[in-house]
């Protein structure tokens, strides 16, 4: 009963989103290169069905990728900040002054750095832009740990190795998660955005972008739902991997 | 007599944005291999630095802290520490909460065994049927317990505690200065215990130590002359009451307001 209405909720909202819309369009009687409907898409997509599962490949392995890279180079900048003052004070500036910057400016430099590595330029954008929160939240998790804890431990003579690797790391992993749930949908953009602005891109961007060069407006609608379930399958896979890894900080409902 | 702990002219000062902060000045405690002391005093005299200390957690400016004979200048395997708040980690079972410390001092111990001894502790806290649980399924005072049973898993000969009953209500409270007083009949262990109650340090206490206020130092050593195995019933007893009244008033004189009406 439980998990049927935890199923049946979300499907009723998406469906009557959809109804919506389509009334929407409907009502004001716009052609679909004003607003494609609902009932625009399904024909959209059967015709496009190969390249949207090529091009949706490509989109998820390079925003997982940089998703990845994020993950690690993110949690290391966080120990830095979280267990050293002086790394805090140095990399805070920096790295707020970094996450300032529109990454739509940085599309153009880093296609210059890295001429036609498509490839490359993709996965590192999806990592510049999803790093940020991820080493704010473990650096503020690890050094916000109450010294109690860590005096439990280095008490008994446990080394800083030990004493991160079983209280620190397990106590920063809801933080982590919060962060991370951010960080997927960030590194989304970020694909996204170098598929869409680099000439000859491949990717769902790419996609959206040859339906907007021919005229083609249900493709480009259907690339943006497309989009929206790739971004909602990656922010399930964040929850699975949470509940698994930090499901203790849930609360068991009294 | 060589003394299990023994705080020798221990002085201390922290540094903070307005100059030195002294907290101790030249401190004494001298605590005899197997028995409780008991450590009172106005707040914020410096006992909770007392206890990083004596667990080798940080070095005094001057004067020395010996445990065993040896002088301490570094944490050492042989301590047991338990907090007001019971830091126990939530991800955790109780079970694997007690086993904490045996995985860092005693790696190569079974897993099995580890587990035996746990199990052991957690009956006699009268924490049986909950080793499976996670710590925020328990009561404040059950986490306590189980705090304490992570204290001395590893068998130190030194526990240290600072006001580790001072967050509960006052039942539970007696309730714990009970399970303590059995604990230590079970598994002997040299205990140093930081407290504002009065009424602990005299129901749990082989001596009271009384700190005057910062910087403190040993302002007053009581011997509490109560039978061993005590009962509660002992706090309302004269010898006790007449104790009790001792300590407040030493506390009043260490707060500097001996002169006062009261």
């Amino acid at each position: 009963m439980e998990t049927a209405q935890k199923i049946a909720v979300p499907l009723i909202a998406v469906l009557l989103f959809l109804l919506a819309w389509e009334a929407l369009v409907w009502v004001n009687d716009w052609p679909n290169y004003k607003m494609a409907s609902p009932s625009d898409l399904p024909p959209a997509f059967w015709k496009f069905r190969w390249l949207f599962l090529e091009m949706g490949w490509q989109t998820l392995w390079r925003t997982v990728l940089g998703l990845g890279l994020a993950v690690v180079f993110g949690t290391l900048i966080g120990m830095l900040m979280g267990f050293s003052r002086i790394a805090r004070d140095g990399l805070y500036p920096l790295l707020v002054g970094f996450n300032a910057i529109p990454k739509a400016t940085l599309v153009p430099v880093i296609s210059l750095i890295f001429i036609g590595q498509h490839d490359f330029n993709t996965v590192l954008m999806a990592f510049l832009i999803s790093f940020f929160p991820i080493a704010v939240s473990v650096g503020i998790g690890l050094s916000t740990l109450e010294p109690e804890y860590r005096d439990i431990l280095r008490s008994l003579g446990a080394s800083r190795l030990t004493i991160f690797r079983k209280i620190a790391l397990p106590k920063t992993l809801p933080e982590f998660f919060g962060a991370l749930k951010v960080s997927v949908t960030l590194a989304f953009i970020g694909t996204n955005l170098v598929e869409i602005v680099a000439p000859h891109g491949r990717g769902l961007g790419a996609l959206f972008k040859s339906g907007e060069t021919n005229g083609d407006y249900p493709l480009m609608f259907a690339v943006l739902i497309a989009l929206a379930a790739l971004g909602i399958l990656l922010y399930y896979a964040v929850l699975v991997l949470e509940r698994i890894f930090a499901g203790w900080a849930e609360r068991p409902q009294s | 007599m060589t003394h299990l702990i023994d705080i020798k002219g221990v002085t201390h000062a922290y540094r903070t944005k307005s100059g030195p902060l002294p907290v101790l000045d030249g401190l004494n405690i001298a605590v005899p291999h197997g028995e409780f002391a008991a450590v009172v005093g106005p707040s914020g005299c410096g006992k909770s630095t007392l206890t990083r200390l004596v667990a080798g957690l940080m070095k005094p400016d001057q004067g020395e802290v010996w445990l065993h004979g040896e002088r301490v200048t570094s944490p050492r395997k042989t301590v047991g520490m338990a907090f007001q708040n019971p830091v126990l980690l939530e991800w955790r079972s109780i079970l694997q909460n007690v086993i904490l410390p045996l995985e860092i001092v005693a790696p190569r111990m079974p897993q099995a065994e580890r587990e035996a001894r746990a199990r052991h502790l957690l009956d006699m806290v009268g924490l049986k049927g909950f080793e499976g649980k996670r710590p925020s399924e328990l009561s404040g005072g059950m986490r306590q317990r189980a705090s304490l049973c992570r204290a001395i898993v590893h068998k130190p000969d030194v526990l240290i505690m600072d006001e580790p009953f001072g967050a509960l209500d006052n039942f539970t409270r007696e309730d714990l200065w009970q399970t303590m007083r059995d604990l230590r009949a079970a598994e002997p262990f040299t205990c140093v215990l930081i407290t504002h109650d009065l009424r602990e340090a005299v129901f749990l206490g082989d001596q009271v130590f009384v700190l005057s206020g910062r910087p403190a130092r040993t302002q007053m050593v009581l011997k509490v002359d109560l039978p061993a195995d005590r009962k509660l019933d002992v706090l309302y007893q004269p010898r006790a009451q007449e104790m009790l009244h001792t300590l407040r008033d030493q506390i009043r004189i260490a707060q500097g307001r001996d002169g006062e009406v009261h």
